[in-house]
């Protein structure tokens, strides 16, 4: 099939056409078929998307699966893959059906709800996918439209504000960056993305009012494209809208949001910035992996304090994403695999913990870690999945965690012994707040007389959770799975890179030979 | 067989933690227990038969990116099959003793099934462990080094009701994470300098060599590459082995049951540190600050460690404490050079303190999970057996035998290989090391003693209904005691030759590396004077007879002697208040900064700046909204398409990508 990157792509939506069109009324009945019918969708999105993996060559580090059309006027829908993006697509499709799974609990306009979800991951697919830069603008900003909505509409009392805050924080991101777009559109002539990536911006310094701007027009373009992207990770200083998000939106909204949505910006900066503007990212890349160690230690403590479950994930995640864009600007293979590796990892695990949150949540309506305690007593089977992936997010190794986290240090080290140093910090401090989190809600006596009933993870919550557990085992203990695939790409990448640097391949300065 | 070996307990844990619903209890705690035998049995044979430089079995690929490869691998050389046999026997006999002591747990409620998790978990630390001390780089090894420090959180944390053990649990885990931080840091570094993190590179001495001449920007210094990555290195054994620092998670490790402290706390994983240091002994050869580095620390600890475990009341700590010192021991012999003496001690150690633990079980047990030695007395007829243990383990970890012969129980053969190594290594921290030493045998023979007079002799004391029920304990926990025993009393006699004689370099092969050149200290330990080699004795007696002054003969002078010297007393009974200490400048500060970054930081500065300034919009809309149902949000999501729209139409009208 030619065209079974855009089946995928567009399968959710159309499936949401016919939930609007078709389904009609608010009973039992009609909500249970729009949540069945939203499963089957995506479940058959991830099925469809299963070739997109068999026949996709690793050797190749070019595009494939391309497609090309006309679209209105002069814009142009192009889409494809290679060994970066490929597994984007493939997390995407992977974790939907779960998502739809964690909406199981949910009564309040479904049939909308559902809608959401499914118009996302067409979005969602869109970002990893497009080939064009018009397309990929547009698909990044009206993925916002459904996750504004989700947290608005379906979230927790400060909805509202925290909807509004996702909303202009990133918004407000991406207007530097489309006009970052509409310079490049200018300068190069094409909206091309493999075309982009070819052209060589201007780099020689410029002066503006009076500062002397290194890396001239690629750094400020940088700049665009870093403003938007740094937002989206979220970087520090601009995080405070996660953890907001986080803890007002449901637990589905929290999953996406944490194991998809914030790998659009990392995404970003490896299929824009690295490889349209090489010397731009070499000037800021000492900037960048300060302010990701800043992150990570940052976040760590102030997740130490927190006594809401979600916001210290939330925080959480803010670390772990910092291990991603410090992996990135490293610029060496290590770095740039541990980084992608990280991003995957953190998409199973992110999603667990969340949905792992969610589960009490459903029994207990509260995420107040005090509220809690001597779950284990009653919930067995919860308190051993929760473990493991407490496990996985401090990095232990054998879990998915571990890899990204050690590559992305080994890189650090290479570049700069300070950001390895700091980094790895959060090695200490992450164990401090995730393992401070498990003693308060799992460990203990069972002496809350609320909990006196509480009931173990059911079927469904199982059968969400355990293709998670051994994609983030799976991965542990045998990383090459992802390894092999991006390995041609990111080196073909760092070629690029280099070259345009004028810098020799993965300089290792074999000191002792 | 390797393959056996390495995974009959890792299978072993899965059935019996996930299976035991389906084949019962008994069976899988039955297929755990046997699982492990089978591997101490392979361990055995492997060890007995095996001779040469040792392979390398592949099993898989590990992580690879660029020039960084790995695999899981199975190394196979003399100081993997030592640790082998260590691991396995003491594993399994504790699998074996834990069907009695785990038996009718008074912590858990009728109904509760919590012996197979409890199995589970020990197997599972067992693979971890095996995983550790077989691997073939470094990152295998930190992979067991982590694992073996998830094991002993669960372990640490098994009575999960106590909020202690919760705590206890904890804290090991992170103060090994502290360690695990150097680690790491020490992996990044070796691989950034030599490009591989593989032993058959790092370990090769022209390596080493290579790196002693280089320099290392690290942090803001330029330092010479090795000492450097072998400091960092050394951090991780300091944590996992609990020395000086970062031991304050081993006393409160003792949470966990006993057989979990014989096994993890004493005889296994705690070693892991002197297993790593011996184990890079080509770096360790060629660099110079840090094994004296490691001296000074292992002689610290050791006489640190002897100086609380004087004044200890609860049976289990004072083992602790002296675990401690005693790693202190193996650590001086590994910082000299003297790689046998340490893996000599860590051999005989197992035996003997895996007894000693496995008998204050059996005690424990006894008088119905009593801790407090002030409450025993008089116990030595009730508990004979276990009592004649006890015995043969202070025996041993005193170090009682014939001076200038080689003819005492095991630790008189090993710790007195390490006392004339430090003496004999002639650098004046191998001094500083031998006073230390020796000192700390004194201490080691006073409480040592002091336990079993205590709580074997003189009246009972404590609740008397719990002394009228005091019960030896069943066969299957005898057992261990026996076998163990036997280790105690000839280990360092049938071993010493091979660990410590003329020579032990052939015993070792190429698992350890001594750099000739530089390197004669066990020579040297051979020819130190008589007065060396008989002062641990003496000091052990000098430990003995204080002992019997005290608790025996004159019980009243310990009450007076702590109240003359009252702050000293003090200091130790508190631990030379290090916990105290690492809650003011550590614990303490980090929530005070992780509350300020949160309500100061992200509160005010950005939220208060961003939203306030830039984002005054954020407040306004939400005040608008808030008032409103949510369903009109949908109209301002329809705003937003419409603005997508826009955008899409002008580049379409302005002509796209043509």
């Amino acid at each position: 099939m030619d065209n079974l990157l855009s089946i995928v792509i567009f399968l959710p939506s159309i499936a949401a056409l016919i939930l609007a069109i078709i389904l009609r009324g608010e009973d039992h009945a009609s909500q249970k078929n729009a949540k069945v019918l939203a499963l089957v969708a995506t479940l058959a999105t991830f099925v469809i998307s299963i070739p997109l993996l068999t026949q996709f060559d690793p050797s190749n580090a070019g595009f494939q699966f391309v497609e090309e059309y006309n679209w209105l006027a002069g814009l142009k829908y192009k889409v494809g893959l290679d060994g970066i993006s490929i597994l984007f697509v493939i997390l995407t499709t992977f974790l939907m059906p779960i998502v739809i799974g964690a909406c199981w609990t949910v009564t309040t306009r479904v049939k909308e709800y559902m809608i959401m979800f499914l118009i996302l991951e067409t979005m969602m697919l869109a970002v990893f996918s497009s080939l064009d830069i018009i397309l990929f603008y547009v698909v990044f900003e009206a993925g916002l439209i459904p996750m504004f909505l989700i947290v608005g509409i379906w979230g927790g009392k400060d909805r509202i504000y925290a909807a509004f805050k996702l909303f202009l924080y990133t918004l407000l991101g991406s207007v530097l960056m489309l006009i970052a777009i509409i310079y490049m559109w200018f300068e190069a002539g094409t909206t091309d993305i493999p075309e982009l990536m070819q052209h060589q911006f201007s780099s020689e310094s410029i002066i503006i009012l009076g500062v002397t701007i290194v890396g001239g027009i690629q750094t400020l373009l940088f700049l665009g494209f870093f403003a938007s992207f740094a937002v989206k990770m979220p970087m520090w200083p601009v995080h405070t809208w996660l953890p907001d998000a986080h803890v007002q939106a449901p637990t589905a909204g929290s999953v996406v949001l944490a194991a998809i949505l914030l790998k659009m910006g990392g995404y970003g900066f490896l299929r824009f910035s690295l490889p349209m503007f090489p010397i731009g990212s070499d000037v800021m890349a000492t900037f960048v992996m300060t302010i990701s160690v800043i992150a990570i230690i940052y976040t760590s403590f102030v997740a130490l304090v927190q006594e809401d479950m979600k916001k210290l994930i939330a925080y959480s995640s803010v670390a772990h994403m910092g291990f991603v864009t410090m992996g990135i600007f490293t610029i060496n293979q290590q770095g740039l695999d541990g980084a992608i590796f990280q991003m995957l990892s953190h998409g199973f695990i992110s999603a667990a913990l969340f949905l792992g949150v969610g589960v009490i949540y459903d029994r207990m309506h509260t995420r107040d870690i005090e509220a809690y305690g001597g779950l284990v007593i009653r919930m067995p089977i919860f308190a051993l999945i929760f473990m493991l992936f407490t496990m996985a997010n401090v990095g232990l190794p054998g879990t998915s965690g571990f890899v990204g986290e050690f590559l992305t240090l080994t890189a650090a080290f290479k570049a700069n012994t300070w950001i390895a140093f700091g980094a790895t910090t959060g090695v200490i401090l992450s164990a401090g707040y995730a393992l401070w989190l498990y003693r308060r809600v799992v460990f203990g006596d069972l002496i809350k007389e609320s909990l006196k009933s509480i009931a173990d993870m059911d079927l469904r919550e199982k059968l969400m959770i355990t293709p998670l557990v051994v994609m983030t085992i799976l991965l542990g203990i045998y990383p090459a799975l992802i390894l092999d695939l991006i390995g041609p790409s990111v080196s073909a990448l760092l070629e690029q890179v280099h070259a345009a640097q004028g810098v020799l391949i993965d300089a290792t300065p074999n000191a002792a030979h | 067989m390797e393959m056996i070996l390495l995974f009959a307990p890792l299978i072993g844990s899965i059935v019996c933690g996930f299976g035991h619903r389906i084949i019962g209890e008994r069976a899988a705690m039955v297929v755990a227990t046997g699982g492990l035998f089978l591997s101490a049995i392979l361990s055995w044979i492997i060890f007995l038969s095996f001779h040469g430089d040792g392979y390398t079995i592949s099993l898989f690929r590990f992580i690879e990116s660029g020039t960084l490869t790995t695999n899981w691998a199975i190394r196979m050389d003399r100081l993997t099959a030592i640790m082998l046999i260590v691991i396995n026997t003491v594993s399994a006999l504790v699998h074996l003793y834990s069907w009695g002591y785990m038996d009718k747990d008074p912590q858990w409620k009728e109904g509760e099934s919590y012996k197979p998790r409890f199995f589970a978990y020990l197997s599972f630390f067992t693979f971890t462990m095996l995983m550790l001390v077989t691997s073939d780089n470094l990152l295998q090894m930190f992979f067991g080094w982590e694992g073996v420090g998830v094991a002993s959180y669960l372990l640490i944390g098994f009575y999960y009701r106590k909020p202690s053990a919760g705590a206890a649990a904890m804290k090991a885990f992170i103060v090994n994470r502290v360690g695990d931080f150097g680690f790491a840091l020490g992996i990044f570094g070796l691989f950034y300098l030599t490009g591989s993190i593989n032993f058959s590179e790092i370990l090769d001495p022209h390596n080493a060599e290579a790196l002693s001449k280089t320099n290392l920007q690290f942090l803001s210094w330029d330092l010479n590459a090795l000492e450097v990555i072998t400091m960092l290195l050394f951090i991780g054994a300091m944590g996992k082995s609990a020395q000086l620092m970062l031991h304050t998670w081993l006393p409160d490790a003792m949470e966990g049951p006993t057989p979990v402290s014989a096994l993890i706390h004493a005889a296994t994983m705690v070693t892991a540190g002197v297993f790593m240091v011996c184990r890079l002994s080509p770096l360790m050869e060629y660099a110079t600050f840090t094994p004296n580095f490691i001296v000074i620390i292992g002689a610290t600890t050791a006489f640190f460690a002897a100086t609380v475990g004087l004044v200890q009341n609860d049976i289990k700590r004072v083992i602790a404490y002296s675990t401690c010192s005693q790693l202190g021991y193996m650590f001086v012999a590994a910082g000299v050079g003297a790689y046998g003496a340490a893996m000599f001690h860590l051999f005989t150690h197992a035996f003997f303190k895996a007894m000693l633990f496995l008998g204050a079980g059996s005690v424990i047990h006894a008088m119905h999970h009593e801790q407090d030695m002030r409450n025993y007395g008089g116990l030595r007829k009730k508990i004979p057996f276990t009592f004649a243990a006890m015995m043969i383990g202070t025996l041993a970890i005193t170090g009682v035998g014939i001076p200038l012969t080689h003819i005492g129980f095991a630790g008189f053969l090993s710790k007195d290989a390490i006392i004339e190594s430090a003496y004999g290594a002639g650098t004046g921290v191998g001094q500083y090391a031998f006073v230390m030493l020796v000192i700390a045998a004194a201490m080691t023979s006073f409480y040592s003693w002091r336990l079993i007079f205590l709580t074997f002799y003189g009246k009972a004391r404590g609740d008397k209904h719990t002394h009228e029920h005091a019960h030896e304990s069943p066969i299957v926990m005898l057992m261990p005691l026996a076998v163990l025993a036997l280790g105690a009393v000839f280990a360092g006699m049938v071993w010493y030759e091979d660990f410590f004689g003329h020579h032990w370099e052939d015993f070792f092969g190429a698992s350890i590396y001594a750099n000739h050149e530089t390197n004669h200290v066990v020579h040297d330990a051979h020819a130190v004077k008589s007065w060396v080699k008989a002062s641990p004795f003496f000091a052990m007696l000098l430990g003995f007879l204080l002992a019997m002054w005290f608790y025996i003969w004159s019980p009243e002078n310990p009450a007076k002697l702590a109240k003359q010297q009252r702050s000293l007393y003090a200091l130790f009974l508190n631990k030379w208040y290090f916990d105290e200490l690492y809650d003011m400048i550590f614990v303490r500060p980090a929530k005070r900064l992780g509350n300020f970054l949160w309500k100061k930081g992200d509160g005010a500065v950005i939220d208060g700046g961003i939203n306030g300034i830039a984002l005054g919009i954020i407040p306004f809309m939400t005040r608008k909204y808030q008032a409103m149902q949510s369903g009109y949000l949908f109209h301002y999501a329809f705003t937003m398409v419409i603005g997508v729209a826009v955008i899409v139409t002008w580049f379409a009208v302005t002509g796209g990508s043509q």
